[in-house]
């Protein structure tokens, strides 16, 4: 993506996710009360980050592959699994792949 | 009497916002670092957490740029995550009863932190103490924090050698994770099975950030069909996970 090009997808992405925000303060609260419609955006939710997960672990381009990432999720599943806070969990992901990559895992 | 604890509810409120805040505001340090490794500058970087405000869209934008994706994709990725926000504004706008500018900046405000702290707490002074010092406390932190990762990532080169792909990818796990035990969590568990399996399967023959959209339809047909609660805890069955996928 050209620099121009990612400026207009920032500016326009923030100007969505803006209008969005603006739209949950000036409709009226029953619109948006239905619980299908707020279970469907929870899911929606659910779905984007799980693929994004999936994605950036294993995806390179349009293959897949098994590198230091997978087992680096591991690890942040395991500190997951343990209450570890979020930044911890981050790290623990970024060391664990560092170190099998200077161990000469792709 | 009722001031005395008016007074009290208010300090909790502000307690609570300060540290929600300076959790939150940390983990700006991986988005400024990891938006920078995706290909952004520092300027873009600062105006996704300055403008579009929102961690989870913010992840998702970079994790689109990154991957090579197109723009629409990252855009229409960041606006979807960015929904939920759209349902938090008619539990948040009675308790603020904002308006002109105040009510833009309100919106502005309008994140998880912010509505989670400002609806833990009584309707009235405490409840919006905790939505705007959560809301201003997030903000300043987070921006704070997305530069200074922003310029620590510059200043690392080759990504991968840090691992910090990796923790791309942790970051959307530990996102999603609270997800899979709170509200929906069946359905949520059954959306995030088949959102990774159509990821994958669609991400050797879409272009890249289209898989993740896709994954995005499987939640809309699952929340929109599947049956009401009561039911929905039940393990899903193999007919549920055909007709998402």
């Amino acid at each position: 993506m050209s620099p121009t090009l990612t400026w207009v997808a920032v500016l326009v992405g923030a100007a969505v996710v803006f209008a969005t925000k603006l739209l949950g303060h000036l409709v009226p609260e029953h619109w948006l009360a239905r619980p299908r419609v707020a279970r469907t955006a929870a899911l929606v939710t659910v779905a984007l980050l799980s693929a994004l997960v999936a994605v950036q672990a294993v995806a390179q381009g349009r293959s897949l592959v098994l590198d230091a990432r997978l087992p680096a999720l591991a690890v942040a599943a395991v500190a997951l699994l343990l209450h570890a806070p979020f930044v911890v969990v981050v790290v623990l992901a970024a060391v664990t792949a560092a170190v099998l990559r200077a161990l000469g895992m792709p | 009497m009722s001031t005395t604890t008016d007074r009290d509810d208010v300090r909790a409120a502000i307690r609570q916002a300060v540290s929600v805040a300076a959790a939150t505001g940390l983990y700006g340090v991986s988005f400024g670092a990891l938006s920078v490794v995706a290909g952004l500058d520092l300027a873009q970087t600062m105006a996704l957490s300055l403008l579009m405000f929102s961690g989870g869209s913010q992840f998702a934008f970079i994790g689109v740029v990154g991957s090579g994706g197109t723009a629409t994709a990252a855009v229409a990725t960041a606006g979807l995550l960015g929904v939920r926000n759209g349902l938090y504004g008619p539990q948040v706008a009675p308790l603020l009863g904002a308006r002109g500018v105040r009510r833009l900046v309100a919106a502005q405000l309008t994140i998880d932190e912010s509505t989670a702290v400002g609806t833990a707490h009584p309707p009235g002074p405490a409840a919006r103490a905790g939505f705007w010092w959560t809301g201003v406390g997030v903000f300043v932190l987070w921006n704070l924090f997305t530069l200074g990762g922003a310029l620590l990532g510059d200043a690392l080169g080759d990504p991968r050698r840090y691992g910090l792909d990796a923790a791309a990818a942790a970051a959307f796990l530990a996102l999603v994770w609270p997800r899979f035990s709170g509200r929906y969590a069946s359905l949520a568990r059954l959306v995030g099975g088949a959102a990774v399996l159509v990821a994958l399967a669609t991400t050797p023959v879409l272009p890249a950030g289209v898989p993740v959209l896709l994954a995005a339809a499987v939640a809309i047909l699952v929340g929109l069909l599947a049956p009401d609660d009561g039911r929905t805890d039940e393990p899903p069955g193999p007919g549920a996970t055909e007709a998402a996928a």
